[in-house]
């Protein structure tokens, strides 16, 4: 029992502290227009507090995330009013947008992060090279949330499945707002109401977390991805799985898609037309990293649709995926309302705000809370997440996981010891062929009529035993204990000659231990199988 | 006449089996399944008497009155935990009969010439050659079920030598014993039943415990292919079709069981499981967090729905009759509680059925493998009771010993809660990731003990309520 309380010394010796100064975290209000998060909630604070940390939350920071000054304080943070003290007194900085340019101060925020400092949010260094310059110019380090590897043990401190996740919930909910009609099929006295018909493209985070809120709402739901993996998600959280009749594998390196090859944008293309008559509401979540977003809906689709129909397209903020998104807005197009917002996870920032908060939290401990707080370059997680460390930028680090949705045992055949060559059927069928014409070349008459029944009856045996259940499985093998106790017929058929003789006498013990397994069998099974029920 | 009217009551037995067989597909009609097999046997059996080439009626009811009592005895007062042993002692009685009535069967006279003599003593020799093998392989089978022989696979250093040189000798034995007289002849046909004896023996012992769903499927099918052979000597199609349909079950059951650990039939016939191309078992790093019978009443306490992992150790500690009365107290507040059963759990297929259906929990919420896997991630709290292997994530690792075996993914829910004695490694010899997860936590001891405290308390619990 010893070995857990190892595990103890980890989280509370407040003593060690003087060891380890108590570092700051800062939470500066966000900036950026319509930016409704914020980077810590009262409870993710507290979290924070209890790893060791001290807290300093901006007056107003959490407001329009309808968290108050009083209930950060409440929390146990300390209130500054001033956005430039709290940049300069704080060790590390966490924010959900990138840096930009502070308007009240007219001032960048890079400037406000004091030297050697350290910055977690998001980042977006492949776009953002030249803020990635300025942040190292203030020899900070610099952690993006949004380049956390997509590898199992980090799941829990990735914001991005996070943000998809509430994205792809509030989407439907978007949708839902403009569009007319009910989601679900009802028959009221007044009449019958169809069910909504949703279509959903891209099964990743946000798309199965769009089906499973559509799905909530009474609609029928049907979802296209291009990578065939996910089919066994989408199904399960009960949509349909759209498919082509085409041969090629759309999973890229981190779960993400790839690019597809012509052809099968062509099919996937006129599948979409198909649909774009028949669906009510079109989710579109595909996204290529680093690319512009693919065009999927094309004008012509939207103009198909009938009126009164919702898109909501969810890469806006990279191109959109259909033709006629504007991005940050929601305008109507030929009668079809297009919902083109880059800011659906803002738009519930409760929410998102207490997501991200705990993602951050996770970081933190993983590495190693306030007392054994350090940057681990070894540490695949953190490595892959450090974008400038002490001032210096770091490459991205070569990526080296595999997708991490379907398990990755069949990707190495290598390290596969169970993966030895098949024998092709026909063999099997050949041999089979050449075995019974043996057997028909040189068998007498009498043998073969024989042989026929045997071979019929094991035929008959292998349909009728697949369907038997599983739970069934014992009494299945006492049943057939029993009836293998049919051998006593063959004792039977020998022990009418002489009394004495030598077949009699090995007969008669045939026939007595075959009696027990009949009697033992039968009765055993009826015993068990009265012991079957509900 | 009569002989053709026995003939055709066969075939009724015969249909009568296969609705036995049929009816098992399900729990409502299996009761009525076995009621048609009992009277297919009566019906084969009274088919029989009649024969006007059988008349020793004093004999027959001498043997087959104490045979029917002993049967009775056996199954009346088998434990459920223990049937795994019956089901073996029972192959054996079945192997046993096969031996003497196909040497029977050689010594009483025959009117047969050429072809069909040469068939009719083949038939023989397969017949009893394959006797054999059930019989002596049953035996240690049944051992080892009760205890009496080491789990632990007999790995002999030239062992498949030794096995291909006693099949090579039964082969010789068959040419001489073709060629031979009638005195020659069963000298061969007792010296290869002999060997075959030893084969059988060997074969088994070299099989490790876990292995034993294969093994006594298995030797289930044997048991039906030498009920066959028997059919075949004494040209009696009631027999060979009884044989056929319990040889085809026995080797489906052993296909599903194989296919449940990912091993092919051949490499556990083989024994010795561990030996060979797998070597790499990866060092686990990480603490196990053990907790205690209070925690594990909290933890169900707040759970919405549970979903319970029996394996072996739960029928070594005869743990099912409190787990079952844990069920049913959390059921009855509403928290949904379901069973997964792993295909090889236990040491007989559907042995974990069997003991829950004795415990009273009722089937429907006994779910297999592939129906329940998808529900982990929603569960909130996994017991885990005496299973390892079944539940060790290192399955889904290349490289691991258990690599590509399907498994119950309990790691996936909030919690899991691990009954388990002491941190050993299952049958397979691989360290199991599961117990040093985050959300894993450990209840030591013994399995029963545990439950009936969590039992206990939770009665207090809700009487404070």
């Amino acid at each position: 029992m010893t070995i857990a309380l190892e595990k103890q010394p980890h989280s509370e010796h407040p003593s060690i502290d003087s060891l380890n100064p108590c570092k700051k975290i800062g939470i500066p209000k966000e900036i950026v227009t319509n930016e409704c998060r914020v980077a810590a909630t009262p409870d993710t604070a507290k979290i924070l507090q209890k790893y060791g940390f001290e807290v300093l939350v901006e007056s107003g920071a959490g407001d329009a995330a309808n968290f108050s000054n009083a209930a950060f304080e409440a929390a146990g943070c300390q209130i500054i009013a001033d956005t430039q003290t709290l940049w300069a007194t704080s060790d590390l900085i966490l924010k959900v947008r990138p840096p930009a340019w502070h308007t009240g101060l007219n001032q960048h925020e890079t400037a406000l992060l004091r030297e050697n400092g350290t910055l977690i949010s998001f980042i977006w260094a492949a776009q953002n090279a030249e803020l990635v310059q300025q942040l190292a110019t203030r020899k900070a380090t610099v952690l993006a949330m949004d380049a956390v590897p997509r590898i199992s043990r980090a799941q829990k401190l990735d914001a991005l499945s996070s943000m998809a996740n509430i994205a792809g919930y509030r989407a439907v909910i978007e949708a839902a707002e403009h569009f007319g009609r009910f989601f679900t099929g009802q028959i009221t006295a007044a009449g019958k109401v169809p069910p909504a018909k949703v279509m959903i493209i891209g099964a990743g985070v946000a798309g199965l977390a769009a089906i499973g809120t559509a799905r909530g709402l009474g609609a029928i739901v049907r979802a296209f991805d291009t990578r065939p993996v996910v089919k066994e998600q989408v199904q399960s959280m009960g949509a349909e799985f759209l498919e082509l009749q085409f041969e090629e594998d759309g999973s890229g390196e981190g779960g993400y898609a790839k690019t597809m090859s012509p052809e099968f944008i062509k099919a996937e293309m006129d599948l979409f037309a198909d649909q774009a008559k028949e669906v009510d509401i079109i989710i579109t979540t595909a996204l290529i990293p680093g690319k512009q977003a693919p065009t999927l809906i094309t004008r012509e689709m939207v103009e198909s649709m009938r009126s009164g129909s919702v898109i909501v397209d969810m890469a806006a903020e990279q191109g959109g995926n259909c033709e006629v998104t504007k991005p940050g807005e929601i305008y109507k197009y030929h009668g079809v309302t297009i919902i083109g917002l880059t800011d659906l996870p803002s738009r519930m920032a409760s929410q998102s705000s207490q997501l991200y908060g705990k993602n951050l939290c996770h970081l933190l401990d993983d590495m190693g809370r306030n007392e054994n707080y350090r940057v681990d370059l070894n540490d695949e997680v953190i490595r892959g997440a450090l974008v400038v460390h002490q001032g210096e930028v770091m490459p991205p680090p070569p990526r080296t996981a595999a997708p991490p949705a379907p398990k990755p045992v069949a990707v190495d055949p290598v390290a596969m010891p169970q993966a030895r060559p098949k024998t092709p059927q026909w063999i099997w069928a050949v041999l089979i062929g050449a075995v019974l014409v043996g057997i028909g070349a040189i068998a007498p008459a009498s043998f073969l009529a024989h042989f026929t029944v045997f071979v019929l009856a094991c035929f008959i045996g292998w349909q009728v035993i697949w369907n038997v259940k599983p739970a069934l499985h014992t009494p299945l093998m006492s049943v057939t204990n029993a009836i293998s106790g049919i051998i006593i017929i063959g004792g039977m058929l020998q022990i009418s000659g002489a009394p004495t003789s030598a077949t009699t006498i090995l007969g008669a013990i045939a026939i007595f231990v075959g009696t027990i397994n009949i009697a033992g069998g039968f009765l055993v099974t009826q015993r068990m199988l009265k012991m079957f029920q509900k | 006449m009569i002989d053709s009217i026995s003939n055709v009551a066969y075939v009724a037995a015969s249909v009568l089996f296969i609705m036995s067989l049929g009816g098992l597909s399900n729990q409502e009609t299996a009761k009525k399944g076995n009621v048609y097999g009992i009277a297919g046997m009566l019906i084969a059996f009274v088919a029989t008497i009649v024969r006007s080439d059988v008349t020793g009626y004093g004999i027959l009811a001498s043997v087959i009155l104490p045979g029917a009592i002993v049967g009775a005895i056996l199954a009346a007062r088998v434990a459920m935990t223990e049937m795994p042993e019956l089901v073996a002692m029972l192959h054996s009685f079945v192997g046993l009969a096969a031996v003497l009535v196909g040497v029977a069967n050689y010594l009483s006279p025959q009117s047969l010439t050429g072809a069909e003599a040469t068939i009719h003593e083949v038939e023989i020799f397969i017949g009893v050659f394959i006797g054999a093998v059930t019989f002596t392989g049953s035996i240690v089978a049944f051992g080892k079920l009760r205890g009496l022989i080491g789990s632990k696979p007999l790995t002999l250093p030239a062992r498949h030598v030794l096995n291909s040189g006693m099949l090579l000798a039964c082969g010789w034995l068959g040419q001489q014993f073709l060629g031979g007289d009638v005195l020659s002849g069963l000298q061969a046909l007792v010296i290869m039943s002999a060997i075959a004896g030893v084969l059988g023996l060997h074969l088994v012992l070299g099989i490790g415990g876990a292995d034993m769903p294969v093994v006594i499927s298995m030797l289930n099918s044997y048991s039906g292919w030498a009920a066959a052979a028997a059919g075949f000597m004494l040209s009696n199609d009631l027999l060979i079709i009884t044989g056929a349909l319990v040889g085809s079950s026995g080797a489906i059951l052993s296909y599903i069981m194989c296919k449940a650990m990912n091993r092919s039939f051949i490499s556990v016939i083989l024994g010795g499981f561990g030996a060979g191309g797998s070597t790499a078992t990866k060092a686990v790093i990480g603490e196990a967090t053990s907790i205690s019978v209070d925690g594990t009443i909290e933890m169900l306490d707040n759970a919405n729905s549970v979903i319970i992992v029996p394996g072996y150790g739960m029928a070594v500690a005869q743990a099912q009759h409190p787990i079952s009365d844990i069920t049913k107290r959390l059921r009855d507040r509403g928290v949904n509680v379901r069973f997964g059963i792993h295909p090889v759990a236990g040491r007989l297929p559907g042995h974990m059925n069997v003991l829950l259906a004795e415990a009273n929990v009722p089937y429907d919420i006994v779910l297999e493998m592939d129906e329940i896997n998808e529900d982990f991630p929603e569960t909130d709290v996994v017991l885990v009771i005496g299973a390892n292997d079944t539940v060790n994530p290192s399955a889904l690792e290349p490289g691991s010993a258990i690599a590509g075996m399907p498994v119950l993914e309990v790691w996936k829910a909030k919690h899991v809660i691990v009954l388990k004695r002491s941190m050993a490694s299952g049958y397979a010899g691989v360290e199991n990731p599961l117990f040093y997860n985050e959300n894993t936590h450990m209840l030591f001891g013994d399995a029963k003990k545990n439950a009936d405290a969590v039992l206990s308390q939770l009665g207090v619990l809700e009487l404070a309520k």
